[in-house]
């Protein structure tokens, strides 16, 4: 169902590797992840006896928990390995770490790393036999989060249930932000435009890769001429310290240009919703109205981050069919 | 005194001839020299070319010895068709005194497989602040013409523009690792179209070209020859090929990774192509081969970086750059350059010896093929056909790019000043 380039179906590492129908079946599959979490009991025997490692290199207490309730609530043993702290801190290969954790028996490796392409060569290098899914590397991918934020906009933009099965064909989602330096743009232009959504990326010129004129989606330097033409629009955190690399001369500057505020989010469609991956920079890349208002789908993203993930784990590592027959049942179709 | 006829090889990929040595020297060219007692090697179908010279080898000792050292390199080049190879100044400690050149000198006279000339650092330490004893490094017994901060630049303009005039007074060479250090910090990969997606931090051309730009400027200023190491864009060959149409002393190398490889291979996250100057675009590799068969680029430089396994088996981030190259350089000049029609095999003689023994002033090295010469040979079998086994390697190291392709040519004999250290393609 998930490939890596290597063709190894096993592990979720880009976003670019998910078909229009894989990320669909994930999608409908978090559907039903999500009914889970609207239970008394928000929890399913599925990967009971299956153990899920979070090998985080990186600090991110959120995307962490969120893994860690979504392995919890499949039932699976979950393992959290921070770097802080603990042997790589005194300076044990990445290889080394693998091999312990395998040798623990790991059956997923959930990996945050601060090298772009970690996660690849620990799925491709043979270190580990586990499935391995990208939670964040370097500059490069977050696929999970990716799928949490096309399924936050199928939720608002076309329904719950309405959206069960469908792509989000023709949806204009707007990007604003660090785009050189995040692995959330990255997955997302992947994703969304496999899903047939049309991406344009809004960014001041130095934010904005060189080599971005290939990517599959548009690029513009100014928030209002694509605001009125945006039915989703993700702001993107911006770190304070760009500015000490001349990347924009103030934090002032930059909220004034590319900051979401209430004047701004008026230019929108109404229909259309604000998203952020969090943590959020109040004042800075989006202003307190803005953040706090019904538009915005922050709160709902984490939210849907644990179905998201729910899913992954669920069809990387075959859930019983009996949990969750319909969503097994898919999965058969599509191998 | 020992006697060896080479029969019938082509030299320079001309008609075959026979060629004797004996001794440490050329003694013979022509056809049906009579072997008398000598050792004959029949050279039928085989290119003999005179000893190829490395202007740009990492030997690592002293310091790194868990990656090469002198003796193990020097196999390595021997292995590869080299008879001498300049060894980089970036050891621990850094080649920047007397002491240390003639050390790795001598190390390099005891290993008898490959002539070795050290090259000494620009400034002390690598530090681009204050020059190293240039003179005192020629004076010693190494020798010493050829200086490079190799694997950081000179950055500094005015340290540059001193070191270019002051070695003028004893012929030598600045050699250039031209990386702009601001334009690269982070930097792990070509910049362009494949780190924008694997979101690498970005190498881009201009670091190169704008010091290029800058030092060949400066080198016409003060009236001195400055040598541009591992040249790797499209936009550096214009300035070379620009500085050259001024009359001014510029030469430039090229490393055979440069001439084969893009940066689409780092989408494997592979370390083995982690190098510096990172893997280009295919339209840099093509515009790298006509300067080489044109002439803007000088010579063939191998840039050969041993490490360690562990320096390799790991994240993209934390690998070391660099390449081994010696035992692979002739193969992938022949599959890019003579295979496609480029060069012809003088033409690899003159950038794979002639030139590169020019540019170093070394002597002995570079020479005709022809009565009197030192015999410093190399005989190439153009139609072998062969995929790369870094187990074979003599060098201590295995971080080679080319692991499992096959690539033509083989080295079958080497010979340095008359003695084998090469026979049949295996170590003598």
């Amino acid at each position: 169902m998930l490939r890596s380039p290597g063709g190894n179906p096993r592990h979720l590492i880009s976003a670019a590797d998910l078909t229009r129908d894989d990320a669909v079946l994930i999608l409908d599959t978090a559907e039903e992840m999500a009914r889970v979490a609207d239970r008394p009991i928000k929890k399913l025997p599925t990967l009971r006896g299956r153990t899920v490692v979070n090998l985080f290199f990186e600090d991110s207490t959120r995307t962490r928990i969120s893994f860690e309730a979504a392995a919890k609530r499949l039932s699976a043993d979950v393992i959290n390995f921070s770097a802080k702290g603990s042997s790589v801190s005194k300076g044990e290969s990445l290889k080394d770490t693998a091999l312990t954790l395998e040798a623990m028996g790991a059956d997923a490796v959930v990996i945050r790393h601060g090298s772009s392409g970690a996660p690849y060569r620990l799925a491709t290098s043979g270190w580990i036999d586990g499935a391995v899914v990208n939670a964040g590397d370097g500059t490069h991918e977050h696929p999970t989060q990716a799928l949490l934020d096309a399924f936050t906009i199928r939720r608002r933009l076309v329904g719950a249930d309405a959206g069960l099965g469908k792509d989000l064909d023709g949806r204009r989602v707007t990007i604003v932000g660090d785009i050189l330096h995040s692995r959330v743009a990255r997955s997302n232009v992947h994703l969304l435009t496999t899903l047939g959504a049309q991406v344009t990326l809004v960014a001041p010129p130095t934010l904005v890769p060189v080599g971005v004129e290939r990517w599959p989606c548009e690029v513009s330097y100014s928030l209002d001429d694509v605001l009125p033409a945006s039915d989703a629009v993700m702001m993107l955190r911006v770190q304070r310290e760009r500015m000490n690399a001349a990347y924009f001369p103030t934090e002032r500057e930059y909220s004034r240009r590319y900051g979401l505020d209430g004047l701004r989010m008026a230019k929108m469609p109404e229909h259309a919703v604000v998203m952020h991956p969090g943590p959020m920079n109040r004042g800075m890349e989006i202003t307190a109205e803005v953040a706090d208002s019904g538009r915005c789908t922050a709160v709902e993203q984490v939210a849907n981050g644990v179905s998201v993930r729910m899913a992954v784990l669920y069809l990387l590592l075959g859930g019983s069919e009996t949990a969750l027959p319909s969503a097994a049942a898919r999965t058969e179709e599509n191998k | 005194m020992s006697t060896i006829l080479i029969r019938g090889a082509k030299i320079l990929g001309g008609e075959p001839a026979d060629v004797l040595i004996e001794g440490e020297s050329i003694t013979q060219v022509g056809t049906g020299i009579e072997a008398g007692d000598a050792t004959v090697v029949e050279a039928a179908g085989q290119i003999l070319l005179p000893g190829l010279v490395d202007l740009h080898t990492h030997l690592r000792e002293p310091g790194r010895e868990d990656s090469e050292t002198v003796l193990t390199g020097t196999r390595a080049a021997a292995a590869g068709g080299f008879t001498a190879v300049h060894a980089m100044a970036n050891t621990f400690p850094v080649a920047d005194t007397a002491g240390v050149v003639e050390q790795v000198w001598r190390l390099g006279k005891e290993s008898g497989y490959c002539d070795v000339q050290p090259v000494g650092a620009v400034t002390v330490g690598l530090e681009g602040k204050q020059l190293a004893e240039l003179g005192a490094m020629h004076d010693s017994a190494a020798g010493v013409k050829v200086f490079s901060d190799d694997g950081k630049c000179v950055d500094d303009a005015v340290i540059m523009r001193r070191a270019l005039e002051y070695v003028k007074a004893f012929d030598g060479v600045v050699a250039q690792h031209a990386q702009e250090p601001r334009l690269t910090e982070g930097a792990q990969m070509n910049e362009g179209v494949v780190s924008a997606e694997l979101g690498l931090g970005g190498w881009p051309a201009v670091a190169e070209e704008s010091i290029i730009a800058r030092d060949v400027l400066l080198a016409a200023h003060v009236g001195s020859r400055v040598h541009i190491c591992h040249l790797s864009t499209a936009g550096s060959v214009e300035i070379v090929r620009w500085a050259k149409s001024k009359g001014w002393d510029v030469t430039a190398e090229v490393t055979p990774h440069h001439l084969l490889l893009t940066d689409e291979l780092v989408r494997s996250y592979d370390p083995v192509y982690k190098v510096n100057p990172p893997l280009r675009t295919e339209a840099d590799v093509m515009a790298l081969r006509e300067a080489l068969a044109d002439g803007t680029i000088d010579c063939v430089a191998t840039d050969h970086a041993p490490h360690p396994h562990e320096d390799k088996d790991c994240e993209w981030a934390a690998a070391a750059m660099g390449m081994v190259g010696l035992e692979t350089a002739l193969s992938v000049v022949q599959q890019t350059m003579v295979d496609t029609g480029l060069i012809d095999w003088a033409g690899v003689a003159d950038r794979m010896s002639v030139r590169p023994a020019a540019i170093g002033r070394l002597e002995g090295h570079g020479r005709p093929v022809s009565a009197g010469e030192p015999a410093n040979l190399t005989l190439v079998d153009p139609s072998y056909r062969g995929t790369v086994d870094p187990a074979g390697f003599a060098s201590r190291s295995r971080n080679t790019p080319y692991k499992g392709r096959e690539l033509p040519g083989r080295v079958t004999h080497t010979f340095l000043r008359g003695r084998a250290t090469v026979v049949d393609g295996k170590l003598a």
